[in-house]
């Protein structure tokens, strides 16, 4: 078996000895991003509070940097590892710089008086997160998206090998998200920190991540890279959806799809039939798209909102029998949207299915 | 508050610079405010004593036999005393605080002080009864085993119900029911005792003698050491239990710790001078507000420091308000200390209200 960095083995993890996720197994390798994924109450938390000790483990082992978890002094593990939880703090009279500051904490003396050296450190981290202009305002005057970014401040000053964040990134706009998440992926990168963390936003973790867990029910539900874990169907098992949908080719997620008896017909190509699609959707009103070549943008759209897609193979010339079908379901419509398309030597049968849109008389512009 | 928004400039040395002026600052006057009442405290009463006789008594012990006896025997250890029971008392303030992570919390709201009072006032109605007197170290265990007591109640209490509201309220339920229990053995106590007992019972700095002031400041020096070598864990532990754990805090261990330090301080104010209220709460608040600070390395010394400012003055007014009949000690500290606490409870809601926080 091959030694990772960070290892946890056969952990089981829970409250007052009662374990609520059992057999966890997962090998980390130095400067990987790890995030952990789940419904909420699975026990995200719950894995990271036990892997930093603040719950005891209830069965197996951590094993980081060829080191037994519990085989670390509190002051040893406090050198390498650094958290950011998700408590809210209000500490009393603080500035966000006393707030970073605090992080030095493992590496000064027995009265904690903080050397010049340290000071420069605390400015540095501030730098690093973009805080370091609000570094002697309030820590309690500032908004969620500075708190979070002068927090993980405060685990970069700390000087850690590995980082855990407990969701970091509740509470923040798409914009702090982003920003924070960028910090992540350029510490791991380009210093070797560890992160290992749970996000709500499976989106975000797909493209953040290294490597995902997925934590459901009592044990590990699957464990791997993003590209095997994000598939339609292991999300839906995962957070037992069953109405609306994540594409994992974009990671985007989608409300669900009209219900009823389809009677619009979307023609479209290029993208042109996301935002006719997409209105549909919120009238509710059923459609069925076509004819869309299976590496149009429009399909991967279109796959999951709409009732019926009538598709080609990309780069063939479209078929009689696929304009067959596309015509046989138009004749069900009462409406046609045009949602405007370009037309070439192989798609001339779309000219035609127009054509027969406008003598039923149920021809749109879009 | 100024300090928090003076202008960003220059990064966290220049910030730190610049708070290093203020503590000196803050500092220099709580010394001049020590001497200044020091002097004014050993000068008045009912005989008075004018200052260049003060100094040459006390540096030459040299004049009149009754002006060298009432400062050597009355007033220096009376003054002393309050200088030192007050800082402890301030102390263990907020060390309660820090433990409990709650500016409200005191030895007197959470009936630590009466928890102490009712094991001292029996462990002081058996010794006068079988042996017919009491050293000061019987009554300082006694005291401590008391606030132990208390201090473990208010524990469990805070396990099962983790609300700062019902906390205190069930402070002050045990400070109740320890008091009763004390009105009770006060007025079955023999006669003879009483006297002693009753005008302890109400806390009071007076009647001080030497062999007080040297176990007093034994114990209460030694735990002002420890407690200002634990700055810094306190200080981790003012980010909350689990980051200070992950700063390297053995955490059960400094748990018990502090709660043994801030029992045995507020013990040795409750044996000596009786229940004292609202320094513990009052104190460490107007010298967090004073220094622009939480930091324990600069707040234990000052509010050290402050307490003894605070009680001397009290203790003062307490002696001289209706000379020649003296206030009860804790009616002087609460004229002072609760609207202090008042005001900081509607200081604190409104920041709440402001910063959107919920606490």
């Amino acid at each position: 078996m091959k030694e990772y960095y960070f290892q946890m083995d056969q952990l089981s993890v829970g409250y007052n000895g009662r374990p609520l996720i059992k057999d966890i197994n997962i090998g980390i390798t130095q400067g990987e991003i790890v995030t952990l994924i789940g419904p909420n109450g699975a026990g995200k938390s719950t894995i990271l509070k036990s892997i930093t000790r603040q719950l005891a483990l209830i069965g197996g082992n951590v094993t980081f940097a060829e080191k037994s978890l519990s085989d670390y002094s509190y002051k040893d593990l406090s050198c390498k590892m650094a958290v950011v939880l998700t408590q809210r703090l209000h500490p009393e009279l603080m500035t966000c710089h006393d707030v970073v500051a605090t992080g030095r904490y493992p590496y000064t003396g027995r009265l904690g008086v903080l050397s010049p050296e340290d000071e420069a450190i605390v400015d540095e981290s501030m730098r690093a997160v973009h805080a370091q202009d609000i570094g002697s305002r309030d820590f309690n005057a500032i908004s969620d998206g500075q708190r979070q970014r002068v927090l993980l401040a405060r685990a970069i000053c700390q000087q850690p090998d590995i980082i855990i964040l407990d969701e970091p990134t509740s509470f923040l706009d798409v914009r702090h998200k982003l920003e924070l998440l960028a910090i992540l992926r350029n510490m791991a990168k380009e210093k070797g920190i560890t992160v290992i963390m749970s996000l709500h936003e499976i989106d975000l973790a797909m493209k953040i991540s290294d490597k995902i867990v997925c934590v459901k029910g009592d044990h590990i539900f699957r464990y791997g890279d993003p590209e095997e874990i994000f598939e339609e169907q292991m999300l839906r098992d995962l957070y037992e959806i069953d109405n609306g949908f994540f594409d994992p080719r974009y990671g985007s997620i989608e409300l669900p799809a009209p219900t009823g008896e389809p009677k619009t017909l979307v023609l479209s190509s290029s993208g042109s039939g996301i935002p006719v699609y997409r209105r549909l959707q919120k009238k509710n009103e059923a459609f069925v798209a076509g004819i869309l070549y299976t590496n149009d943008v429009d399909y991967q759209l279109a796959r999951l909102l709409a009732a019926e897609v009538i598709t080609e193979e990309p780069f063939q010339p479209i078929k009689e029998e696929t304009y067959e079908k596309a015509l046989a379901l138009l004749k069900k419509c009462n409406r046609v949207i045009d949602a405007g398309f370009t037309t070439g030597p192989i798609n001339q049968p779309m000219l035609r299915l127009v054509e027969a849109a406008k003598q039923a008389g149920i021809y749109e512009k879009a | 508050m100024a300090g928090l928004h003076e202008q960003n400039t220059g990064g966290y040395h220049a910030e730190n610079f610049r708070r290093r002026t203020r503590y000196t600052f803050v500092f220099a006057l709580l010394i001049a405010a020590f001497f200044l009442i020091t002097i004014l405290n050993i000068n008045t009463g009912n005989v008075h004593i004018p200052v260049p006789r003060i100094l040459k008594i006390i540096f030459q012990k040299a004049g009149s036999q009754d002006e060298v006896n009432i400062i050597w025997r009355i007033r220096l250890p009376r003054i002393l005393m309050s200088a030192m029971l007050g800082g402890a008392l301030a102390l263990s303030g907020f060390l309660l605080q820090t433990f409990f992570e709650n500016p409200i919390a005191g030895p007197f709201v959470l009936g630590i002080s009466s928890g102490a009072k009712m094991v001292v006032a029996i462990i002081m109605i058996f010794f006068l009864q079988s042996f017919g007197r009491v050293s000061s170290w019987a009554l300082i265990i006694a005291a401590f085993f008391g606030s132990l007591m208390a201090t473990g109640f208010i524990l469990i209490v805070s396990r099962s119900i983790p609300n700062m509201a019902a906390l205190l309220v069930a402070g002050i339920m045990i400070g109740y029911i320890c008091s009763a229990v004390t009105d009770f053995l006060v007025t079955f106590a023999q006669d003879s005792d009483i006297v002693n007992l009753h005008g302890w019972s109400q806390g009071s700095f007076s009647g001080m003698n030497w062999s007080n002031v040297t176990v007093a400041a034994a114990i209460v020096g030694i735990s002002f050491i420890l407690t200002f070598l634990m700055s810094k864990p306190i200080g981790a532990f003012q980010l909350g239990e689990a980051y200070a754990q992950s700063m390297g805090v053995d955490v059960k261990r400094f748990r018990i710790f502090l709660i043994l330090l801030s029992s045995i301080l507020s013990a040795t104010v409750t044996a000596f001078a009786g229940p004292i209220s609202f320094v513990g709460i009052a104190v460490p608040f107007l010298m967090k507000r004073s220094m622009g600070t939480a930091k324990p390395l600069v707040i234990i010394p000052a509010t050290f420091m402050g307490g003894a400012v605070f009680c001397m003055v009290c203790d003062l007014i307490a002696r001289m308000a209706l000379a020649p009949t003296e206030l009860k000690i804790s009616t002087v500290t609460s004229i002072f200390g609760a609207p202090i606490v008042i005001f900081m409870l509607l200081k604190r809601n409104k920041n709440k209200m402001q910063g959107g926080g919920v606490g």
